[in-house]
């Protein structure tokens, strides 16, 4: 705790910076992550939100060092605390794999090793990062299982993964993310696999963590009630870069690009039976050959002739706004 | 555990027994011991009076019958060839077979578990097409080739190591090879597939974000799940040594069971050759026991009869 104190308060723990992320396929490399930047404050949400395949979970694999061996970064920095991590060895990058970064998968089910014990998975980042005894970090693990809400943490211990509803499973790889207090935690869709009142429970759960602990969350989801509810602030991914970022409130109430707008518009809110639900025409450019230009402007409704000349950049669009269209202004002013 | 255990040794108990019938049936198809024991001017009445001395003149049932009686009470009969009981041959040549075999398994799964887990680190890497290739190679090797070439380049011409015999480490080399190559082959390949599964589950990744060493993520993680597979070949390769034993003995002259149940087919000794497969059957339903131990040990799934 007292090491957090010592960060100005405004300061961002983690700053990614022009991140770029390539996949090796055997029709050649593609980049799956272009240029994408953001930042996250300690105690602060940061929601990361686009459609599967546009590059989200791969943005935080890449952060946290994870990615599968057929991708790699081909550029940008993740700095955290002003250390650019992917300058560091691999040994130093595992002192910080806990402790300063640290991450929950998806997929609850298969996440946990089936073969050791709960209490032993749980007990081994004290085991690796503190040379704790087995005692010792046995103890330390029934009381994460407690501090997540798992009942008879004493005697469930000694369990394995097949013995847990998915739910408690969630709460498990909860457990084991934040068991050193990590300055950031990303979230990879935890909820995803749950069903709705397990997820209100987990997201809540997260979210007292993540004010206990003074962590700065990074939530990578595609849904919008999950970012309306849980994020301070938003970034919205598109093939595999951001198109707008923003404060949660502004950008939900007065989308400033086209993507993020057929997004909002297509959560059925108020709709009469037998309506048409609306959505979004076409679908994500496939890696290998996205688009000259702006990467959306085949779906996109007030696309024009520079759309398909120029790529969007990253522009000012507001206070704490960026979007990466040329006509944001015009969204800007319905 | 323990109920577990009883179920499968009760379970073994008669398929035991069949094997019992089926070898006592096949070796007296093998012709009349009183042809080879008597000298050929033999009279009738010589041979009726051995007959009756061993109980061959007795219905094959009834033969049986007297068998079973015989081993219940720890009996295994007398070696027509030596007149000494079958069971002190079959014990005296034993430990030798299961030191070979031991050995030979002990180096095979050590071996395939470093070199498979090396191959599968990284797929299709120049290390993993170097252990791919020796390993089918190794596989498909034909043992009694290998076990004479060997002796040929060895033991004749450069004198390294003896043809023959148990004296000494240098006596072991040729036959543990011989034995231990074919196992080797297969079970990289084995350990080397069920590696690279384990090494790209979901939980690999976790353990990784633990910030957990290599040597953690490939032997601590991966290794166990990948475990299960790997044991189940080596059982059967285990029992499969048995077979190889007849013919790598034969070849070293290691005076083991296989180099006995050769010489006691050869002189129709059938209650050293009862006793011999008798032993060996109950070594591997013993094994078998293990080996499903060994499951219920890795997996608490197994333990649990949890099906998924």
């Amino acid at each position: 705790m007292s090491e957090r104190n010592d960060t100005e308060p405004g300061r961002p723990v983690l700053e990614v910076d022009r991140l770029a992320v390539d996949i090796r396929t055997p029709a050649g490399t593609v980049r799956a992550v272009r240029e994408v930047s953001f930042s996250v404050r300690s105690g602060e949400t940061l929601a990361l939100l686009g459609e599967s395949g546009c590059g989200k979970s791969m943005t935080a694999q890449a952060v946290v060092g994870l990615l599968d061996p057929v991708a790699h970064v081909a550029g940008g920095a993740v700095r955290l605390d002003g250390t650019d991590l992917l300058t560091l060895s691999p040994a130093q990058r595992r002192r910080l794999a806990g402790p300063g970064l640290s991450i929950v998968f998806q997929d609850a089910l298969t996440a946990l090793n089936p073969v050791q014990t709960v209490g032993a998975q749980l007990a081994e980042p004290f085991r690796i990062h503190q040379r704790l005894s087995r005692r010792a970090a046995r103890k330390r693990a029934v009381e994460l299982m407690e501090r997540v809400g798992i009942p008879e943490p004493a005697a469930r211990v000694r369990a394995y993964p097949h013995q847990f509803s998915g739910g408690m499973r969630q709460r498990l790889l909860i457990a084991l993310a934040v068991a050193l207090q990590p300055k950031v935690l990303l979230a990879d869709e935890p909820t995803t696999a749950l069903d709705v009142t397990v997820q209100a429970q987990i997201m809540e759960l997260l979210r007292e963590l993540r004010t206990e602990q003074q962590t700065a969350l990074i939530l990578i989801t595609h849904d919008l009630a999950v970012v309306a509810e849980q994020a301070d602030h938003v970034a919205v991914m598109y093939a595999g870069a951001i198109v707008e970022t923003g404060r949660v409130a502004d950008v939900f109430s007065r989308p400033h690009h086209p993507y993020t707008r057929g997004l909002i518009d297509s959560v059925p809110a108020d709709v009469a039976r037998g309506t048409i639900l609306k959505s979004i025409p076409g679908s994500p450019p496939d890696l290998h050959s996205v688009p000259s230009g702006c990467a959306f402007r085949a779906r996109c409704p007030i696309a024009r002739d520079v759309c398909a000349e120029q790529r969007p950049v990253l522009v000012e669009a507001g206070p704490k706004r960026l979007s990466a269209c040329h006509h944001w202004r015009e969204l800007s002013h319905d | 555990m323990l109920t577990f255990l009883r179920r499968r040794i009760a379970s073994s108990a008669l398929p035991l027994v069949v094997v019992i019938l089926g070898v006592f049936c096949l070796a007296r198809l093998t012709g009349d011991p009183g042809n080879l024991y008597l000298p050929l001017s033999a009279t009738p009445e010589m041979r009726a009076e051995f007959a009756a001395r061993h109980g061959f003149d007795q219905p094959l049932f009834v033969q049986f019958g007297d068998y079973l009686t015989q081993v219940f009470r720890l009996d295994f009969g007398e070696s027509l060839r030596t007149a000494e009981p079958a069971a002190d041959a079959v014990l005296r040549a034993f430990p030798a077979t299961l030191q070979l075999a031991g050995a030979t398994m002990i180096l095979a799964i050590l071996g395939a578990v470093v070199v498979g887990s090396w191959a599968a680190y990284r797929p299709n890497s120049v290390a993993d097409r170097v252990a791919s290739f020796t390993s089918t190679t190794a596989a498909s090797m034909p043992d009694f080739w290998f076990a004479i070439m060997g002796v040929l380049v060895f033991a004749v011409a450069l004198g390294w190591l003896p043809t023959s015999g148990t004296e000494g480490a240098a006596a072991w080399v040729l036959p543990v090879l011989t034995l231990l190559i074919r196992p080797f082959g297969v079970l990289v390949q084995v350990v080397r597939g069920a590696m690279v599964t384990a090494l790209s589950a979901p939980y690999i990744k976790v353990a990784r974000s633990k910030g957990a060493g290599e040597v953690r993520v490939v032997f601590g993680h991966a290794l166990r799940n990948a475990a299960p597979p790997a044991l189940t070949v080596a059982g059967d390769l285990t029992v499969g040594l048995v077979n190889g034993a007849v013919v790598v003995e034969t070849i070293f002259g290691w005076p083991g069971i296989g180099k006995l149940m050769i010489t006691s087919i050869l002189q129709r000794d059938f209650a050293v050759l009862q006793a011999a497969v008798l032993v060996t059957a109950i070594t591997i339903f013993a094994l078998n026991i293990v080996i499903d131990a060994c499951y219920a040990l890795l997996d608490s799934r197994v333990r649990q009869g949890v099906t998924t």
